[in-house]
């Protein structure tokens, strides 16, 4: 029987939590946000997800010579989020595009889960912003489903109560906060994700929103708030673990430098929309932010 | 009264039920007790007895002239038949003397109640605690008497007592707690008189109500020194978390707990050096959890020094057929065990934890995917992940700049990663290497 006994190192027991675990709590956090998303714009909208999610898993299976397509249920998410920033209803070979793209040049080209220096998706969606803007930005009005603008590039404010449900045109995951917040609550009570990011980001938006957005105005600041891809980003993509600090502190500073960026976009930028540049631009910031915001240790004496 | 806590830390499962509610047994006394000459950390014993010796229960059969070291006593009476090495828990064979049973427990005429115990002054009461071999019972086995021996320049303000026995599945001190809640407090008074502190504290995690209550109880009237109730969390027992909780000071970076007027002692430890000075007696017992999973009947058992441990286990019904791992010491910083063969319980053995393939997982180490859990449950805040990675590339001298020194090997780490990368043992291997550069260069 003793040659049977293991010897390892401490700890002997371990939580049970894995990157798969993790990876499918953030798929149960996406899920009220697609189902908003197919509520509002219908069947192209599931199959613009379906796509996304699938050439995503496939890529990551193919590089990674991986039999089981989930995997570690990384590239599923980078697909379901890249589809969420995507209009209502593009060409499915733009949904294929920026799946491969988010996964090999966003993640592989860098090493794999855990190297990349970018947010996948946002990869994805840049590459896609640059080459096809026209079908990037082909808004559809919900559940009518005819051509519009976001609310960020029109003049009429679609009001509070359907921003915050998200009846209003934009990409697929942008429209409903309150489905974002539901799975933003849900990744807050795993432990996923803590309330410094998202808290400093929208803060930062809101708070530029009520000062430079035509002078004093709180509704203005609450309107860039729920807006366009704020939200969905604050919660989800600036949330990224990978690609966001570790430290306490510098989590505080890069949800703020998000913020403000994506503000300084919307205001003076050549864009409607800034969030996936603020986002990208603070990524690369990260391994600065963390060195520069190393905690406190236990007992540091002052030197 | 309002919980305390600490900054970091982790809530694994306490599978304490198993033992908790079993008063403490005593197991039956050795055939042959092995007795290591060395249980503690500092200077290993030289026998002061020869193969076919005789000896008594309690009589001195090793010591060490080291001031950082602690004599060694028989646990049995009867005849030295050799004096050869046994195993320990830490991997490396030890020298021990073996002692053939005689089932007369004839105590030694140096085991002396001290009738005037009360009036004993500081140093004689040190002197007792050394002669009596006492280490730190928690596990880390410092020599006691050398912790009552702050240097002269650090004055004591606080002796706190850790009954927070915050390791899952460990339950030896909660019964100790339970059952010998007057020989706490009185092993507290000595210490705090040794040290000439003005206040103790006896700590306990919320998660014992009844040795809270206990404790409560034996201290009514003792204005000095107060039972505080901590919340359950794991390492809320590790020294300088413990000091930061009770006393809002924090142990410097590299230093003990002294530099900050504290003295930190485990409630078993408290119960021998009241057994030292009220009874003579050697530390030649301690209690011990038998659990886990992989043995048949868990138990609490109050164990003499140098029982093998697979006489314990057999007397707690042997081990089941799917164990896979034997832990001496608790899940997160025991120590695992290739076998049983010739490993004798020590003055340290606070568990003989027995795991079985359903707990013992052999993960594959993934890359790190940066979700900062590590350092969220650091209780010294460091970084776990930059140690680790760091470690993996061979740059020490970044892992010691990441402050791995710092590190309390409490497992946290480690237990949370979801890459299952082995954070612990990765800063522990730094430590090992900083530390003979360190040595090399001087
Ligand atoms: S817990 Fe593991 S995966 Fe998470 S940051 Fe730390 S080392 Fe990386
Ligand atoms: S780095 Fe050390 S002190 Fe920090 S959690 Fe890991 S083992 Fe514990």
């Amino acid at each position: 029987m003793e040659n049977k006994l293991i010897v390892s190192s401490s700890p002997h027991i371990k939580s049970p939590e894995s990157i798969k675990s993790v990876m499918s709590d953030v798929l149960v956090a996406l899920f009220p946000a697609v189902l908003a998303a197919v509520i509002f714009f219908g069947l192209p909208a599931l199959i613009t997800i379906l796509v996304c999610t699938l050439a995503a898993m496939l890529t990551e299976a193919i590089i990674l010579r991986n039999k089981n397509i989930f995997g570690d249920g990384s590239a599923a998410v980078t697909g379901v989020i890249l589809a969420l920033t995507l209009p209502p209803n593009p060409p499915w070979w733009l949904c294929v595009v920026g799946s491969v793209a988010a996964i090999t040049i966003g993640k592989h080209v860098f090493g794999g889960i855990g190297n990349n220096i970018f947010n996948p998706a946002l990869v994805g969606r840049a590459l896609l912003l640059v080459s096809w803007a026209g079908h990037m930005t082909n808004w559809l009005t919900p559940v009518e489903l005819t051509a519009t603008a976001t609310p960020l590039a029109s003049s009429s404010h679609p009001g509070f109560f359907n921003l915050f449900v998200g009846a209003v045109p934009g990409s697929l995951g942008e429209t409903s906060a309150l489905a974002l917040l539901l799975g933003a609550a849900w990744l807050f009570y795993k432990g996923h994700i803590s309330w410094r990011i998202p808290c400093t980001f929208l803060a930062a938006v809101f708070v530029m929103g009520s000062l430079l957005d035509g002078g004093f105005s709180l509704s203005q600041g609450l309107f860039h708030v729920l807006a366009g891809g704020v939200m969905l980003g604050a919660f989800f993509m600036a949330t990224d673990m990978v690609t966001s600090p570790v430290t306490p502190r510098g989590q505080l500073i890069f949800g703020l430098g998000c913020g403000v960026m994506t503000m300084l976009v919307r205001l003076y930028g050549a864009y409607p929309e800034g969030v996936t540049f603020a986002i990208l631009l603070m990524n690369a910031l990260v391994p600065l932010i963390d060195n520069m915001t190393l905690p406190r240790k236990y007992g540091e004496v002052a030197k | 009264m309002s919980l305390k806590t600490f900054k970091g830390g982790v809530h694994p499962g306490y599978h304490k039920s198993a033992t908790e509610q079993k008063p403490v047994v005593p197991a039956k006394p050795p055939a042959v007790a092995i007795i290591p000459l060395s249980q503690h950390i500092g200077a290993p014993c030289e026998p002061l007895v020869a193969v076919g010796d005789e000896v008594k229960m309690g009589q001195k059969i090793g010591d060490s002239k080291g001031f950082v070291s602690a004599p060694v006593h028989a646990s049995v009476s009867g005849k030295v038949t050799k004096i050869a090495k046994c195993n320990s828990a830490l991997g490396r064979p030890v020298d021990a003397v073996f002692i053939e049973n005689d089932y007369q427990d004839t105590w030694h005429e140096s085991v002396q109640p001290h009738p005037d115990w009360e009036n004993l002054t500081a140093d004689e009461l040190k002197k007792i605690v050394r002669e009596a071999g006492i280490v730190g019972m928690g596990g880390a086995t410092f020599p006691t008497h050398v912790k009552l021996s702050p240097p002269a320049d650090q004055k004591i303000d606080y002796v706190l007592v850790n009954g927070a026995e915050c390791e899952p599945y460990l339950t030896a001190d909660h019964r100790a707690m339970l059952e010998r809640p007057e020989d706490i407090v009185c092993g507290l008074k000595l210490a705090m008189k040794i040290v000439a502190a003005p206040k103790g504290f006896i700590a306990i995690e919320d998660n014992k109500p009844d040795a809270i209550e206990a404790l409560q109880k034996a201290v009514a009237g003792e204005e000095n020194i107060e039972v505080a109730v901590l919340h359950t969390k794991y390492p809320q027992g590790a020294e300088k978390q413990l000091i930061k909780v009770l006393t809002g000071r924090e142990v410097p970076s590299g230093g003990l707990p002294a530099a900050v007027g504290c003295l930190v002692q485990n409630a078993g430890t408290c119960i021998a050096i009241a057994n030292a000075v009220r009874k003579g007696l050697p530390l030649i017992e301690r209690i011990v959890t038998i659990t886990g999973s992989g043995i048949k009947e868990p138990q609490n058992m109050l164990v003499r020094v140098g029982t093998p441990v697979a006489e314990v286990v057999e007397q707690c019904g042997g081990f089941t057929a799917n164990l896979r791992k034997v832990i001496i010491g608790g899940p997160m910083m025991g120590l695992a065990q290739p076998g049983v063969a010739d490993l004798p319980v020590t003055k340290g053995t606070s568990g003989i934890l027995c795991l079985t393939d359903k707990e013992v997982t052999i993960d594959e180490i993934h890359p790190c995917i940066r979700c900062g859990k590590c350092v969220d449950v650091c209780p010294v805040s460091i970084m776990p992940l930059f140690i680790g990675s760091s470690v993996e590339q061979g740059l020490y001298d970044r892992a010691e700049k990441y402050n791995a020194l710092d590190c309390i090997e409490c497992g946290c780490c480690s237990y949370i990663c979801p890459a299952k990368r082995p954070l612990t043992q990765w800063i522990r291997m730094a430590k090992g290497e900083i530390a003979a550069k360190k040595a090399a260069a001087k």
